[in-house]
């Protein structure tokens, strides 16, 4: 009989009454296929493999993350809670042992949401990825978690998130930026001065192939994963990187994703991208699920496919060869690029502009961080969004040194509640979020 | 006047109902090794000095298909199946007559692979070979556009007397779960077959000439026409049954728990407004998993006759049986001792039941009184832990919109219902221990039997409209229309309804018991490259499984007769 090798949670919501607009590729079509063949395949019906139910997240959730604004209801629906929940679910059940991995397979998508949030972005609004990671650093014994983002876009939102963090390894690999959504993920971003190499971004050429993929993950994504000895990786599993995917230009396909999975052993995957609805993601989500569980994967191949035209071209090759190299010099260099980032004590500055392209929203923002050896070191962001609110947003790390929990208040208390429509600590030492009144 | 009867695993029930009420109740020891001997000494202790014409139904729930995979009598049948990519069907292999075939049809219902004839006529022929006459063919996706099934049994039609296709047992998706359920009904086929024809030919010789009706696992019945495509279905009416005997004691608007406490097990039951529940696919015992329409019950090894003893220095009950009581001649103590020793119950030979207290006392270290009273308690706490853990897992059910994430309907028992020989001895405990409002059911020893008797005609379809394609289809009457762009939400819900009241009457329904409900509607808009292509609608609707209106007064005048009341 057929048994799962791994004891596997999967949380389904496909949220089939929930879209951002009626013809838009995140509509309630979106995971009907995968869901009519997960279910013909009785997926739900295999030994070890066990349906579990999202929960809703609160407010509180989400604070431990983002600054959610003008408030977190105006932002999200019913829909995000389930899909960050779902995430949650699984999550539990990986921390209390009653499975020993989890994929949610849950919509809308989260990993382009930054900490800082306005509104959608990239089809996004608030980040379930990083929801789940610090639903489980407050409840579970969870400090250094990996995030590995195979989703085809940049997870924007997801490296914004942890930029500053050390104890949370984030890699992406995406197609590159100067050819796709978002233009972000060039491979010299790699972190705040804190946290600097802890962030890798490896933009992978158009036309990458099976081949490729398994390349990054082999050279670099698991060498880094075993140096860095995270408690859980996380996977963004998005699944636009697919031959067939309508906004992307890869060559990946449902066998190369069961591969993946299968080498990259995450505890908890998650679902992000993917708008092959019907050609692609029925068999990589059934491959993605039976690599999880262990389960023989290698009669799960599109009916289209074809290895003769997914070849990868020698050009393209010898790219993601020199990304790689340039990804582990970097990586190998990290304890240096931080010694070299600034004085302990030092305030340094930065300024971006961020542009929500699903509710079309333009923000600048004017971020100070305190450079620090023993911690991610407290920071503050004034973000002004056109249009929206202006804010001042202090956020204290979860495992803050002393000097950098004062700091914070420090900040707070300096900051003028006259300037802005909203000043914001968010204490994660304390498992706080503040509103100056 | 009605007859129901219920063959279970030792004792067959059967009742003659008027409108007044049970006119007749008997009880006769079930032999296995002759099903048909039994039924018809039913029958003939029913229809003594009973004028024949004055019978208007006849409903029959037989343990012969459950009998049947216990002892390994199945037939040995063939088995073709294409799956295209995903899973290995080799996992599903059901013997050495199986086969996998190239072919593939996609979740769209869209043909991806051909089937390959030569091959297929190959397989077919080494069958031959073996002389298998019966045939199962399942196609991944099958229900989704049946041709390749179709084609193969064109093909193949000449050269086996029965062939079963797998989009006919049920419109729900789940290929291993389709293979399990054309297996089974094709290697009960024959005997199902040979049997309900000797029972029919009997009862014509008496001269009964009304159609008889066959109980299903969904507590509905179907006529003996129907149950030759799915004689699969027949198999765990018996806890069917029992439940449709309560139904009529249920509050309406109301959820309700059926307890119906045997002697090795308690199966329990849900009824939300005097619905029982159903299984969202099919029925699953165990590794058995498949389509078969079921009502939601759930057995557990906890009875009156369960074993008893004490590890370390807990007290243990069940999940195993190892004889009757020791009040009653049996090895080993038993909840039934328990009730024997403290009076509860006043059969039984109370010495008997007294060493079995003093066995458990003297491991416990205190008095036998003490442990009757503690194996009462926990036997009685166990079966209600057993019905939590139920009303547990099917609120914990998964859902897939926003909307009934929120909705979120939660069972919510506010009365439990008591069956089985040893229920009335354990109501009033029950009903402490949960602050519900419990009762024992009238007639509680024949109550199966009425419950069949009582049971309507149920059935369901499923209807996919697909306007991109420009087809609706149910597989499971062979149905497929064109339709135009323009189909809507009331067509699809009209055509279903149609398709239903047909099928229903095929199957043997009054027109006056068709309580029809949706139980499943989808609808999604098809979008490529940002512009809609169409509209996919998926509906289900039922046969609500209930009591006929004829007769559904007549449980209320149903009373015990205290001389099947005895002996459990
Ligand atoms: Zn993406
Ligand atoms: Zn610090």
């Amino acid at each position: 009989m057929l048994k799962a090798a791994h004891k596997t949670g999967l949380v389904f919501f496909p949220a089939f009454d929930w879209a951002i607009d009626p013809t838009h590729p995140e509509r309630e079509e979106r995971l009907l296929y995968t869901q009519d063949q997960v279910t013909e395949e009785g997926i739900f019906d295999i030994e070890g493999i066990l349906e579990l139910k999202p929960d809703l997240i609160n407010n509180q959730d989400i604070q431990r993350v983002h600054f959610c604004l003008p408030d977190e209801e105006s932002i999200t629906t019913e829909s995000h809670l389930i899909s960050a929940g779902g995430a949650v679910a699984i999550a539990q059940a990986v921390m209390e042992k009653r499975v020993k991995r989890g994929f949610a397979l849950v919509r809308p998508p989260g990993h382009h949401a930054m900490r800082i949030s306005h509104g959608g972005r990239g089809f996004c609004h608030i980040n379930m990825e990083a929801i789940m990671v610090e639903y489980i650093r407050r409840h579970y014994d969870v400090k250094r978690v990996a995030i590995i983002d195979t989703d085809c876009h940049h997870g924007d939102g997801t490296n914004d998130i942890y930029w500053h963090d050390p104890d949370t390894l984030f890699i992406s690999i995406h197609q590159d930026g100067r050819t796709l959504y978002p233009g972000s993920g060039f491979t010299g971003e790699l972190g705040g001065p804190n946290a600097l190499g802890s962030n890798l971004n490896i933009p992978l050429p158009p036309g990458t192939a099976t081949q490729g993929y398994l390349y990054v993950l082999e050279n670099t994504i698991l060498p880094a994963i075993e140096a860095f000895k995270p408690d859980i990786i996380v996977n963004s599993a998005g699944q636009d990187n697919h031959y067939t995917d309508p906004l992307t230009n890869m060559k990946f396909c449902a066998q190369g994703y069961a591969d993946l999975t299968r080498l990259l052993k995450p505890d908890i995957a998650v679902l992000e991208g993917g708008y092959a609805i019907e050609g692609a993601l029925p068999y990589v989500n059934l491959g993605i699920i039976m690599a999880l569980a262990g389960l023989d994967y290698s009669r799960v191949v599109e009916p289209n496919y074809n290895p003769e035209k997914l070849q990868q071209a020698p050009h393209v090759t010898e790219k993601i060869e020199k990304t790689v190299e340039i990804i582990n010099a970097h990586w190998n260099n990290r304890h240096h690029l931080r010694e070299s980032a600034g004085s302990p004590g030092d305030i340094q500055e930065r300024h971006r502009e961020i542009y929500y392209d699903t509710d079309n929203i333009l923000e600048r923002q004017q971020e100070k961080i305190r450079i620090c050896r023993e911690c991610g070191g407290t920071f503050q962001i004034e973000s002004t969004a056109m249009p929206g609110s202006r804010v001042l947003a202090v956020h204290i790390p979860q495992y803050a040194c002393h000097s950098c929990r004062e700091k914070g208040y420090e900040m707070y208390d300096a900051a003028p509640k006259k300037k802005y429509d909203k000043v914001i600590l968010q204490d994660k030492p304390q498992d706080r979020y503040v509103i100056k009144s | 006047m009605i007859i129901g009867l219920d063959v279970g695993g030792t004792h067959t029930d059967a009742v003659l109902l008027s409108k007044q009420g049970l006119e007749r109740q008997i009880k006769v020891p079930t032999d296995t090794s002759n099903l048909f001997e039994t039924v018809l000494t039913g029958f003939n202790h029913l229809l003594e000095d009973i004028p024949i014409g004055k019978i208007k139904r006849v409903v029959i729930s037989t343990t012969l298909t459950t009998n049947a995979i216990v002892q390994k009598e199945l037939n040995t049948v063939g088995t073709i199946v294409s799956s295209g990519p995903g899973i290995d069907p080799e996992w599903y292999r059901t013997d050495e007559n199986y086969h996998a075939v190239e072919g593939s049809i996609d979740h769209r219902g869209r043909e991806r692979e051909p089937l390959n004839h030569k091959q297929i006529l190959a397989i077919a022929k080494s069958m031959k070979e073996k002389d298998i006459t019966t045939l199962g063919v399942i196609g991944k996706f099958s229900v989704r556009n049946p041709a390749h099934e179709l084609e193969i049994r064109d093909l193949l039609k000449d050269q086996f007397d029965t062939i079963f296709l797998g989009h006919h047992v049920s419109g729900n998706l789940n290929f291993p779960r389709r293979i399990a359920t054309v297996h089974l009904n094709a290697a009960v086929y024959e005997m199902h077959r040979d049997f309900f024809h000797a029972v029919k030919n009997s009862l014509e010789q008496k001269g009964l000439q009304i159609p008889i009706q066959i109980l299903k696992a969904d507590g509905g019945t179907m006529n003996l026409e129907s149950s030759m495509s799915f004689p699969g279905q027949t198999i765990l009416s018996g806890p069917a049954a029992s439940v449709m005997g309560s139904i009529a004691y249920a509050p309406g608007d109301m959820d309700a728990m059926v307890l119906d406490i045997g002697g090795t097990t308690t199966d329990i039951a849900i009824l939300v407004d005097k619905v029982p529940l159903l299984e969202p696919l099919g029925i699953r015992r165990g590794k058995y998993k498949s389509l078969i329409r079921s009502l939601k019950t759930h057995s557990r090894g906890i009875g009156g006759d369960s074993h008893v003893r004490v590890d370390g220095n807990t007290l243990k009950i069940g999940p195993e049986r190892l004889g009757p009581a020791m009040a009653f001649g049996g090895p080993a103590p038993t909840p039934t001792d328990a009730l024997v020793f403290l009076k509860k119950m006043n059969s039984g030979d109370q010495q008997l039941a007294q060493k079995g207290m003093e066995n458990i006392a003297q491991a416990l270290g205190n008095t036998p009184e003490a442990a009757a009273r503690a194996i009462f308690k926990q036997t009685c706490t166990m079966i209600l832990d057993q019905a939590r853990d139920l009303v547990h897992r099917i609120n914990s059910k998964p859902v897939y919109t926003v909307h009934e994430f929120l909705a979120g309907y939660a069972i919510e028992p506010q009365k439990i219902l008591l069956l089985g020989g040893p229920a009335s001895y354990f109501a009033q405990e029950i009903e402490t221990l949960s602050g519900i409002s419990t009762e024992v059911v009238p007639a509680s020893a024949v109550a199966n039997a009425i419950g069949a008797a009582l049971a309507r005609t149920t059935c369901e379809i499923t209807l996919l409209a697909d306007t991109e394609q420009k087809k609706a289809m149910a597989p499971e009457e062979d149905f497929t229309a064109p339709i135009s762009h323009k189909f809507t939400e009331e067509d699809a819900v009209e055509t279903t309804h149609e398709l239903l009241l047909k099928k229903a009457l095929k199957s043997g329904a009054d027109t006056e018991d068709m309580a029809v409900e949706i139980i499943e509607y989808q609808q999604f808009n098809i979008v490529r490259n940002f512009s809609p292509r169409g509209k996919i609608f998926k509906v289900k609707m039922q046969v609500k499984p209930g009591l006929i209106k004829a007769y559904e007064a007549v449980c209320h005048h149903c009373t015990i007769n205290p001389d099947i009341e005895k002996g459990i």
